[in-house]
C-alpha cells in the first residue's frame, strides 16, 4: 500500500468535508509540548515524539489535530465555524513487556472535521457527516454520552468536594470505583502527625486545607448503596440505540437529574433518523467515552471495522466543550465544539470509499 | 566463543565474580585494576567483557554479548518489549534494590496512592501546573502510575541526586531505586504505596539476538541452569 493511495483517499474525505462547509486548515507539524502536556498529562509523553529546540524549547511531533485547530479558531475564528484538515500524526508505541503481534503504524494520516457552534444540532450534524461518508464500508457505529454519566454523578446526594472528586476521575474507572466505595462506607476519622522538617513546594497551608477537608468529610453520611447500584446500572447500559434509550428512560425514573441528558439523546437520535440514518444499527454504550481521551465531555462516537478486533477504530470523535473552554481562556473565549477524525489508511485497507477520484 | 558481559566495577562486579566462582567458573580482571579486559578460567570458549551495568541491556538487545549480568530495573526500563530481546536465566541473589515512590515525610496526610492522587489534583489546582515527580525511570514509573490511574502529575528527568530535588523545589516527589532507605530518610522523604513499583536484583540474562544456542546452552548447563 503506497502513501500516495492513502493520501488520495484522504483527499476524497477532505473534499467531502469541504462540501459540508468546512474551511481547510493546515496546522504545524511541530507543536509546543507545554500545552499538550498540560492538557493530556504524562500519557501524551508516552505516546508523542518529543524533541528539543534550542530556542522554542520542548516540541512535539503533532500527536493530534484538535489542539492546534482549536487554538487557531480561538485566535481568529468567526462563529459558527467548520474546519477540516488532512495530515500525518505521530504516535509512539511503547510495548511494555511484550511487543504486539501486529504493531500499529507510528505515523499515519488523519482527515478531520471540527465544528464550533452553539447550535443544539451540532452533534447530529457531525455524526451524520461521518456516518454518510463511511457508509460504503459497513462499519459498526458506536455512540456514548459523557454528559449522561456526569449528570448522574452530579445528582448524587454528596458534598460538593466528594462530587468534584468523582467527576474529576470519571475517565479513570478504577479510581472512580475506589472513591465511590469509600464514599459509600463510613471510615473512622484519621489522625495526622504534626509535621517536622518541612520540605518541598507544597505548603503547610495546602496540607492543612486538605486535612480540614478530610475532617469535614469524616462527618459525611455514607452514600446509600442504592446510588452505587444505580450508577453501575447506568454505566452498564449497552444496547442498540433505541433499546438503550428505553433503558435510560427507565433509569431516569430513579435518577431524575439525567432526564435532560436523556431528552437530548432522544432529540439527537431523532435528528439522525430525519437525516435517513437507521439508529437501530447504532450501538449505544453509556461508558463509551470513558475509554477515550479525557477531553470528550458530551457525545462520543466511533466507527470500527467488524472482524478487525486488533485494529483501532476507523473513525472517532465527540464533543469537547471543556477542552475548548480551557484553550480559549487566553482569548477569553468559549464555544462548544464537536469533531472527529477518519484514518484514510484503514479506509484504504477496507477498499476505499468509491467516491470517484479526488480532484 | 560466548561473550559474557559483566559490570566493570564495584560491588556488583565482585558479587558477580563470586556467583560464578561458586559454580566453578573463575572470572577476573586481566592486568591492572584500571584495565577493562577479563579472564575466564574453568570454562571453554567463554570471553569476559567488562561493561558499564547501564550498557548491558543495550548490548544484549543488539546481540553483541550472549550473556549479561545487570539489574532487572535496567532491563525493564531500557528495553521496550524486553521479553522478545532477552531471557532471564537466573536471579543471582544480590544487588537487591526497590524502585519506589517517595514524598516529603512532612506530608502527614499522605499514606497511600489514594492520598497521592488527591494531593496531585489539589496541587495542580493550586499551582497551575502538574505535581512533579523526579526520576530517571521514566517508562517504568509512567506505566505504574497509569496502571494505578494517577493523573495530574508530570515526570521531570533526574539522572542523579534525585532525593535532593524536593528540597531544591524542582520536584514534589521522587521515584528512584533504594536499598536501605537511608538516603531517603536523610532527605526527609518517605515511601508510599504498599509494594514497590519494581523489586530489582542482579540477574543473568541471555541475548535472543546473539544466537549460538548450543554453546550458550552448554555453558548454562555447566552453571547448573537450564534454558527452556
Amino acid at each position: 500500500m503506497t502513501k500516495r493511495e492513502k493520501q488520495a483517499i484522504g483527499q476524497q474525505i477532505l473534499m467531502a468535508f469541504r462540501a459540508a462547509g468546512a474551511a481547510e486548515v493546515a496546522p504545524d507539524l511541530l507543536l509546543p509540548a507545554e500545552t499538550l502536556l498540560d492538557l493530556y498529562g504524562e500519557d501524551i509523553r508516552a505516546r508523542a515524539y518529543v524533541t528539543q529546540d534550542p530556542i522554542r524549547g520542548e516540541m512535539m511531533l503533532r500527536p493530534d489535530f484538535t489542539v492546534p485547530v482549536v487554538q487557531m479558531h480561538m485566535e481568529n475564528g468567526a462563529e459558527p465555524a467548520r474546519y477540516c484538515y488532512l495530515g500525518e500524526v505521530f504516535r509512539k508505541q511503547d510495548h511494555g513487556e511484550t511487543p504486539p503481534e501486529h504493531p500499529r503504524d507510528n505515523e499515519y494520516l488523519q482527515a478531520g472535521f471540527e465544528l464550533f457552534a452553539r447550535d443544539a444540532d451540532a452533534d447530529a450534524e457531525v455524526f451524520a457527516l461521518f456516518h454518510g461518508l463511511l457508509a460504503p464500508l459497513h462499519l459498526q457505529a458506536s455512540m456514548g454520552d459523557m454528559d449522561l454519566l456526569m449528570d448522574a454523578v452530579r445528582a448524587l446526594p454528596l458534598s460538593g468536594a466528594r462530587r468534584a472528586a468523582l467527576l474529576h476521575h470519571i475517565w479513570r474507572p478504577k479510581r472512580f470505583a475506589r472513591l465511590l466505595e469509600r464514599f459509600s462506607t463510613s471510615a473512622p476519622p484519621r489522625a495526622f502527625a504534626e509535621p517536622a522538617n518541612w520540605t518541598g513546594l507544597r505548603s503547610p497551608a495546602e496540607m492543612q486545607a486538605r486535612i480540614a477537608r478530610l475532617q469535614a468529610d469524616a462527618h459525611e453520611a455514607p452514600l446509600a448503596p442504592i446510588w452505587a447500584d444505580r450508577l453501575s446500572r447506568l454505566f452498564a447500559v449497552s444496547a442498540p440505540a433505541p433499546e438503550a434509550l428505553r433503558q435510560l428512560r427507565d433509569l431516569a425514573q430513579e435518577i431524575p437529574d439525567i432526564t435532560d441528558a436523556v431528552d437530548r439523546l432522544e432529540r439527537n437520535l431523532a435528528a439522525l433518523t430525519s437525516r435517513g440514518i437507521d439508529v437501530a444499527a447504532i450501538h449505544f454504550d453509556a461508558s463509551h467515552g470513558r475509554h477515550t481521551m479525557e477531553y470528550y465531555d458530551g457525545m462520543t462516537f466511533s466507527f470500527t471495522a467488524p472482524g478487525r478486533a486488533d485494529w483501532p477504530p476507523v473513525a472517532t470523535g465527540g464533543r469537547y466543550d471543556a477542552l475548548a473552554a480551557v484553550l480559549g481562556q487566553a482569548q477569553g473565549r468559549s464555544i462548544p465544539a464537536v469533531g472527529g477524525i477518519i484514518r484514510p489508511g484503514l479506509v484504504h485497507e477496507l477498499g476505499g470509499l468509491n467516491l470517484g477520484n479526488a480532484a | 566463543m560466548i561473550r559474557l558481559g559483566v559490570p566493570s566495577k564495584g560491588r556488583l562486579m565482585e558479587q558477580t565474580f563470586d556467583w560464578f566462582a561458586a559454580r566453578g567458573v573463575r572470572l577476573s580482571r586481566a592486568g591492572s585494576e584500571r584495565e577493562y579486559a577479563g579472564r575466564v578460567e574453568g570454562a571453554e570458549n567463554v570471553a569476559l567483557v567488562l561493561l558499564s551495568a547501564g550498557e548491558i541491556p543495550r548490548e544484549l538487545q543488539a546481540g553483541r554479548i550472549h550473556l549479561g549480568v545487570t539489574g532487572t530495573d535496567l532491563i525493564r526500563e531500557k528495553l521496550a518489549g524486553w521479553r522478545s530481546h532477552v531471557q532471564e536465566l537466573a536471579p543471582m541473589g544480590f544487588g537487591h534494590a526497590d524502585l519506589i515512590l517517595a514524598v516529603p515525610t512532612c506530608w502527614s496526610d499522605c499514606d497511600n496512592l489514594d492520598d497521592f492522587a488527591t494531593i496531585a489534583r489539589d496541587f495542580r489546582a493550586e499551582h497551575g501546573f502538574r505535581l512533579r515527580i523526579a526520576t530517571k525511570y521514566h517508562r517504568l514509573v509512567r506505566a505504574y502510575l497509569s496502571d494505578q490511574e494517577i493523573a495530574d502529575y508530570q515526570l521531570v528527568d533526574s539522572q542523579g541526586a534525585t532525593e535532593g530535588t524536593v528540597a531544591n523545589l524542582t520536584a514534589e516527589a521522587i521515584a528512584d531505586i533504594t536499598s536501605s532507605g537511608e538516603t531517603l530518610r536523610a532527605n526527609h522523604l518517605k515511601i508510599i504505596g504498599d509494594t514497590p513499583i519494581l523489586c530489582s536484583q542482579a540477574t543473568l540474562l541471555r541475548s535472543i539476538a546473539a544466537g549460538d544456542d548450543a554453546e550458550v546452552g552448554a555453558f548454562a548447563q555447566q552453571l547448573g541452569l537450564t534454558i527452556s
